[in-house]
């Protein structure tokens, strides 16, 4: 069984050396002239003068947030579509508690106006 | 052993190899269709009707000056591409080409397929911070936050076909689909993941993380040279690999029309050329949404709609099926 994974592990190794020897030959090939104002962020012509790093809308947490509930039900729904053919109705009522779980959750959002993006 | 991992080896470097040679084709055929589109030519000059225009801006990137922003962290601005690259790349070790013409078939395919693909929005952020730029962070977080919600359509997409097919193996998933395509069993599901698969690979028009008017580039607006030319590379791979899921998912994969003898590769390369031919289309048509519009089609309308389409799904097939 863990023979079929193998080419698997030898195209990671492969991508992975592609990806380093191009950069390094490129590295190597390409012209380098740095200059102070080459080196500087592109910001339209304007010097940057602080850090970039600032503060940023804490709906992207939400987001994030979202997708680790949202995202570990597909991991569960994954294995119950496969044998969906062998447990019948009773996969089906099995499985409903859960869905319903899962859209009270989607509704509970919905109101708390967690899915407003302003 | 060492017989079947040189094989294995072989095999692997054609396939990287077409699939790196086809991706700089489509560079060519995007700009070729979208030039005819807007009644231009496009790239005429370099080869017979610029057809050596890829080789030409493929070396011109190798021999680019590769420029570190002063103020970038400096490893992880250089890992970041890579670590777009190589997930774009393993995602082909699983997909099938055609009847006896795939790299490996594994009995968790799809799902290694999702998961592989979802590890590029690591590169993606990295590029973003690393960059210490503020259209570059922009971009990061506007690309995390869409390929994330997505990515969760994307799968609750998949899961219709599935329990019509009852496997993962992708090779199962198109000798399940003899008959009847999965696309009319499931036609709600099919618009769902083109629509994450859109979001998914940054295209128009979902392609804010690199929103050309507003963001510079985006995520990759610090890059130079080969790190530039690997987002590009791995945004047409991905492109490309999203295409050949939807493929086997949902049109068959390599099977034909029964009635026209063709090889299962050609029903593949014709299946995928059509497929690649509607994303350029709609980029050439459609204009940019935006974001709150983005997040909110996303979560409040293709949400409900797949898990409506799971539910039909189970009853249909307890029913008639």
């Amino acid at each position: 069984m863990p023979q079929e994974y193998l080419p698997i592990l030898i195209l990671l190794a492969l991508a992975t050396g592609f990806a380093v020897v191009n950069l390094g030959v490129s590295f190597f090939f390409g012209c380098r002239r740095p200059t102070a104002e080459k080196d500087t962020a592109y910001e339209c012509g304007i010097v940057p003068e602080t850090n970039a790093r600032g503060r940023f809308s804490v709906k992207f947490f939400l987001v994030a947030m979202l997708f680790i509930v949202f995202d570990v039900e597909t991991i569960f729904l994954f294995p119950w579509a496969v044998v969906f053919r062998e447990l019948g109705g009773f996969g089906l009522a099995a499985m409903t508690p859960f869905m319903l779980l899962l859209i009270a959750s989607l509704i509970y959002e919905w109101k708390r106006g967690a899915l407003e993006w302003d | 052993m060492i017989a079947e991992i040189i094989a294995a080896t072989l095999k692997i470097v054609l396939v990287l190899g077409v699939v790196s040679l086809v991706v700089a084709y489509l560079t060519y055929l995007e700009r070729k269709i979208i030039g005819h589109i807007q009644m231009r030519l496009g790239p005429m000059r370099v080869g017979w009707h610029g057809l050596l225009q890829p080789i030409a801006d493929g070396l011109k990137l190798f021999l680019k000056e590769d420029i570190i922003p002063s103020r970038a962290d400096k490893i992880v601005f250089v890992i970041a591409p890579i670590m777009v690259l190589v997930p774009a790349f393993v995602v082909y070790s699983v997909l099938p080409f055609g009847p006896n013409f795939y790299i490996t078939q594994v009995n968790v395919g799809l799902f290694l397929v999702l998961a592989v693909s979802s590890l590029g929005v690591f590169g993606i952020v990295m590029a973003g911070w690393a960059s210490n730029s503020k259209y570059s962070l922009l971009g990061a977080l506007r690309g995390a936050a869409q390929m994330l919600s997505y990515e969760i359509f994307l799968g609750f997409a998949l899961i219709g076909p599935l329990m019509l097919a009852g496997s993962l193996n992708l090779q199962n998933i198109v000798q399940a689909q003899s008959d009847v395509w999965f696309v009319f069993y499931q036609p709600l599901a099919f618009i769902v993941f083109f629509i994450a698969a859109l979001a998914e690979t940054n295209r128009v028009p979902f392609d804010l993380p690199e929103a050309e008017t507003e963001l510079v580039a985006g995520f990759h607006t610090e890059y130079s040279g080969m790190k530039f030319a690997f987002f590009f590379l791995a945004e047409y791979a991905n492109i490309m690999a999203v295409s050949t899921v939807g493929i086997a998912v949902f049109f068959g994969g390599w099977k034909g029309i029964p009635g026209i003898p063709l090889p299962g590769l050609v029903w593949y390369l014709l299946k995928l050329g059509a497929i690649i031919f509607v994303f350029i289309w709609i980029r050439a048509t459609l204009p940019r949404y935006r974001y709150d519009q983005l997040m909110r089609i996303g979560w409040k309308f293709m949400f409900p709609l797949v898990i409506a389409n799971i539910f039909l799904t189970g009853l249909v097939k307890l029913l008639f099926l």
